[in-house]
């Protein structure tokens, strides 16, 4: 069972609606998922737009540079992050 | 594989950087497919020559990274470290590089000599990415080779790279240079790597590397310490690495594989600054507009079922249509060898002759598949290649996942046959691609249930007989009843015998819609229905020898054969005395009879065989020029005498005919398979199956389309009556007191009734477990016979008619499916819930 966000607001991919861009600040997944995860380069500091859920909610796709990720709502609420509307897309 | 005098490469990339593209342009058509020991992953590899020499290239399975975490890396890791290719071709993608040199840096750490391929050069340049190969060669160090493998473009170029940087190791080897600057970890890779020198059984793996892997804890680099070094000596090895491990992960406050990562990300950063430009991430691409519309909530569904209505009406509807076409030649070809065959006796053929035509017949009603194969495969790969399969996994992902499944279940499914019409082995096969290990095994397991092609003729003729007018609903029940079992099973099995098995998550990237080529589906296709015929072929053809076996040992008792032998000098005699005073006795008998007689039963099958007038003719002139004195006697017409004759050789033929078949009956009766059939009986018959039924389900394991075969032996009557099998199986069922509650049975039975054998190999490949495939055969047994049982003893209890029970039961299954399917889905919600209430 992966590790939860702590309580206090933080936010997850997960609670993101269609069109929200957000930056990923961690990941409380561990092992393949975590793995899999990073190396798709959903890495911490990394931009991200929801584009869509699919026909019955779930998975969701991201968009990422030029590449669209999908996930299961199970992982996406394993990656905290925050909003990103009014930053510029760099990267720190 | 052996270097022999040429030289080794590696093609190695992540997923959708069109590698394997790539590796068919670079090989050219000699290529072979194996599997990596004791794993299911493909291991493809092939030949070319250049000017120097052979190059044995191999394609390594498409992997993101180098860590131990998946099959797939694994199996690549183990290739590059134990075999050492001579050069690594690193295939990118060249319109998303700041990935993709993540593998580069891993491949280099591993101190594999490397060409660099750009790829995709034009889905680059089409979205406005501009590259300076140059000056990300110099920062690489490395050859660097513009390519598009989809278009052929930059072989050459690549070939000469590879002979090149061969050619330069062999003659000054030069480590690849150190790229990534992992900051405060170098010193305590540097500890490690002081550890690790002394030990010679390790030197000749790259160290920093093993440094590195060991401190990301990485599984597989830890076991191969343990094996090389055995666990006395690893131990204090381990254990200095882990405290390092722990030291360092409390200083830096995160996970060193975090950490690796983000190094990393910051050297891609650094290496592709002034390399790329113009990359306009904001952009919308003609992918984006095409997904808006076809991912479209509201559409989505709508275009899937398009899609999968558009493979079904090419594949199996045309596809059956050209079987017609293509069956006579698989005719012609059987009269061809049964003329090759020494020739029919009288009444007891040679086994030569009998077991060859069987194994013909068998051979052919497989190779009637092929054109369906061939299509079938083809808009599959099409799917494939266009980018649309993802697609359809993250459509269907949540219903396939609720019942254990994964969205990449799909493509299995579709090949077994969801609605109608597809093949179980196909079907199996490609769950190789399903990421997740438990969903796949899940998924081997439920293929089988859909509804081969082979099931539809044993479903036809069922329905001919008793539902002649609920047809259209019991059709609607059949085909969609497949795959509600398969949810319901696939869950079960999920939650019950693979509940230990390893799952992994979704998380897979939709790739750039694609323009298949031509070659690349066409290669496809016919790849995979070789593959079908090799796999399929072989096993169908032992089985067939098998059931041929059993279905004429032990044989007549000799006292059948004596009255059998009796009767066939009866019908003889009468034959010769009609023809005492005709003129074509000298001809007609003696030695001449059997040739005779064989003779107007070749003439008859071919003029049945023959297609209008045209065909007639051909088949009257080959008769004639075969033997022109037979020839009166077979056609219609001519004098009194020949009249007469050719009465009197019909007679003959219908009573050898006759004789034959009552003998076969006689024989299948106290054959081993039918003293099996009876043996059955008391467990079969709460399913009101009796032997009959029993032999030819017995018999269709070996492959399905012999039910109906089977069945046509055994319910066959005399000869005169001209009756189809739907009308003497419907007559001689009734008559024994057989329903429709029967075929409901019996429908139900061979709906959930074990793959055919040839798919319980392809189970044995797929899950490399004898212990798997015999669970694939024992299951399904018992799950469609206390399903059929139940059906059959509590509708005859209650007194259902076939449709009512047929009814009764599908929507029962609907219902439990509705029920199963909305519990776990509260589970789930409540779940996220709960740990959204936490976060």
């Amino acid at each position: 069972m992966p590790k939860m966000p702590e309580r206090g607001g933080a936010r997850t991919l997960n609670d993101i609606r269609p069109g929200g861009r957000v930056r990923i600040q961690r990941h409380h997944s561990s092992g393949a998922v975590r793995q899999r995860l990073l190396d798709l380069g959903l890495m911490p500091n990394v931009v991200v737009t929801v584009v869509r859920s699919a026909p019955l909610n779930d998975p969701i796709e991201l968009k990422l540079d030029a590449s669209s990720i999908t996930l299961r709502r199970r992982e996406a609420i394993t990656i905290e992050v925050t909003s990103e509307e009014t930053h510029e897309e760099t990267k720190q | 594989m052996s270097k022999r005098d040429g030289i080794l490469v590696a093609l190695a990339g992540q997923q959708n950087a069109g590698k394997s593209t790539l590796f068919n342009v670079l090989t050219g058509a000699r290529q072979h497919v194996a599997n990596y020991p004791g794993v299911t992953v493909d291991k493809k590899y092939g030949q070319y020559r250049d000017a120097v020499g052979s190059v044995y290239t191999v394609d390594l399975p498409g992997t993101y990274s180098l860590t131990s975490f998946s099959l797939e890396e694994r199996v690549a890791r183990e290739f590059l470290l134990g075999d050492r290719p001579d050069v690594t071709v690193n295939v990118v993608d060249a319109s998303n590089l700041r990935r993709s040199l993540h593998l580069t840096l891993q491949i280099l750490e591993m101190e594999l000599p490397s060409v660099l391929a750009l790829n995709m050069m034009d889905v680059a340049e089409g979205r406005g990415i501009q590259l300076d190969e140059q000056r990300l060669s110099e920062r690489l160090r490395l050859p660097v080779v513009a390519t598009v493998g989809r278009k052929g473009q930059g072989r050459e170029a690549l070939r000469e790279a590879v002979r090149a940087e061969a050619s330069r190791q062999a003659e000054t080897p030069t480590p690849p240079p150190v790229l990534v600057d992992y900051g405060a970890l170098e010193p305590v890779i540097a500890q490690v790597q002081h550890r690790l020198a002394p030990f010679k059984a390790i030197a000749d793996l790259p160290q920093r590397w093993l440094a590195l892997e060991l401190l990301e804890g990485d599984s597989q680099a830890v076991s191969i310490l343990v094996e090389r070094l055995g666990e006395p000596a690893a131990r204090p090895l381990r254990e200095a690495v882990g405290s390092l491990i722990a030291e360092f992960e409390q200083r830096q406050g995160m996970e060193i594989s975090d950490y690796v990562v983000g190094c990393r990300d910051r050297a891609v950063e650094r290496l592709l600054e002034g390399v790329v430009s113009g990359a306009d991430r904001g952009r919308t691409t003609l992918t984006d507009r095409v997904d808006r519309v076809v991912l479209n909530r509201w559409l989505a569904p709508g275009f899937l079922l398009l899609t999968v209505f558009a493979i079904y009406q090419v594949s199996i509807v045309w596809g059956y249509e050209l079987t017609n076409v293509t069956w006579p030649y698989l005719a012609k070809a059987r009269e061809l060898i049964a003329g090759l065959l020494p020739s029919a006796h009288f009444l007891v053929d040679p086994y030569v002759r009998s077991l060859g035509l069987w194994l013909v017949d068998s051979a052919n009603t497989l190779l009637n598949y092929v054109p369906i194969f061939i299509i079938l495969f083809a808009c599959i790969a099409i799917v494939e290649d266009s980018g649309y399969m993802a697609r359809i996994a993250f459509i269907l992902d949540k219903v396939l996942h609720r019942f254990g499944l994964h969205g990449q279940s799909t493509l299995p499914l579709i090949l077994g046959g969801v609605f109608a019409g597809g093949c179980a082995v196909p079907g199996v096969m490609a769950t190789k691609g399903i990421p997740d290990n438990r969903a796949r095994m899940a998924t081997i397991f439920t293929v089988p249930f859909m509804n081969c092609l082979a099931k539809v003729p044993l479903y036809t003729l069922l329905l001919g007989i008793f539902f002649v007018e609920h047809k259209s609903l019991m059709m609607f029940y059949i085909s969609t009843m497949t795959i509600v079992f398969a949810l319901l099973v696939a869950k079960l099995l999920t939650k019950t015998v693979l509940s230990g098995h390893e799952t992994s998550p979704f998380v897979m990237e939709l790739p750039h819609y694609h323009l298949p080529t031509f070659n690349g589906v066409a290669r496809r296709a016919i790849e995979r229905t070789w593959q079908y015929i090799k796999k399929v072929g072989t096993v169908v053809l032992a089985v067939a020898v098998v059931v041929f076996v059993l279905l004429h040992l032990p044989g007549l008792p000799e006292a059948r054969k004596a009255h059998f032998q009796q009767e066939a000098e009866a019908a003889i005699e009468r034959f010769e005395q009609t023809l005492a005073d005709n003129p074509y006795r000298e001809l007609a008998t003696g030695d001449h009879l059997v040739p005779l007689i064989n003779y107007y039963t070749d003439y008859k099958r071919a003029k049945l065989n023959a297609k209008g007038a045209a065909g007639s003719e051909k088949v009257a002139e080959r008769f004639q020029a075969r033997n022109a004195d037979f020839y009166p006697l077979v056609k219609r017409g001519g004098d009194r005498d020949t009249k007469q004759a050719a009465r009197a050789l019909k007679m003959l033929a219908r009573d050898r005919q006759k004789l034959r078949r009552q003998m076969r009956e006689e024989r299948i009766t106290h054959s081993i398979l039918g003293t099996i059939g009876r043996g059955m009986e008391p467990v079969t018959q709460f399913a009101g199956f009796d032997w009959k039924i029993n032999v030819a389900l017995l018999a269709s394991f070996a492959a399905r389309e012999s039910s109906v075969a089977t069945l046509g032996v055994l319910f066959q009557q005399g000869d005169d009556e001209n009756q189809t099998l739907e009308e003497r199986m419907g007559q001689e069922t009734r008559e024994g007191g057989a329903t429709a509650l029967l075929a409901v049975s019996m429908i139900l039975f061979f709906a959930l009734y074990p793959p055919c054998l040839a798919t319980t190999m392809m189970v044995k490949v797929q899950t490399g477990s004898y212990k798997w495939m015999a669970f694939s055969i024992i299951f399904p047994t018992i799950l469609g016979l206390a399903v059929a049982s139940a059906v059959y003893s509590i509708g005859t209890a209650v007194g259902a008619t076939g449709i009512e029970a047929m009814s009764a039961v599908y929507w029962g299954a609907f219902l439990l499916l509705l029920i199963v399917g909305l519990f776990s889905d509260r589970k789930a919600s409540r779940l996220l819930r709960q740990r959204f209430s936490e976060g």
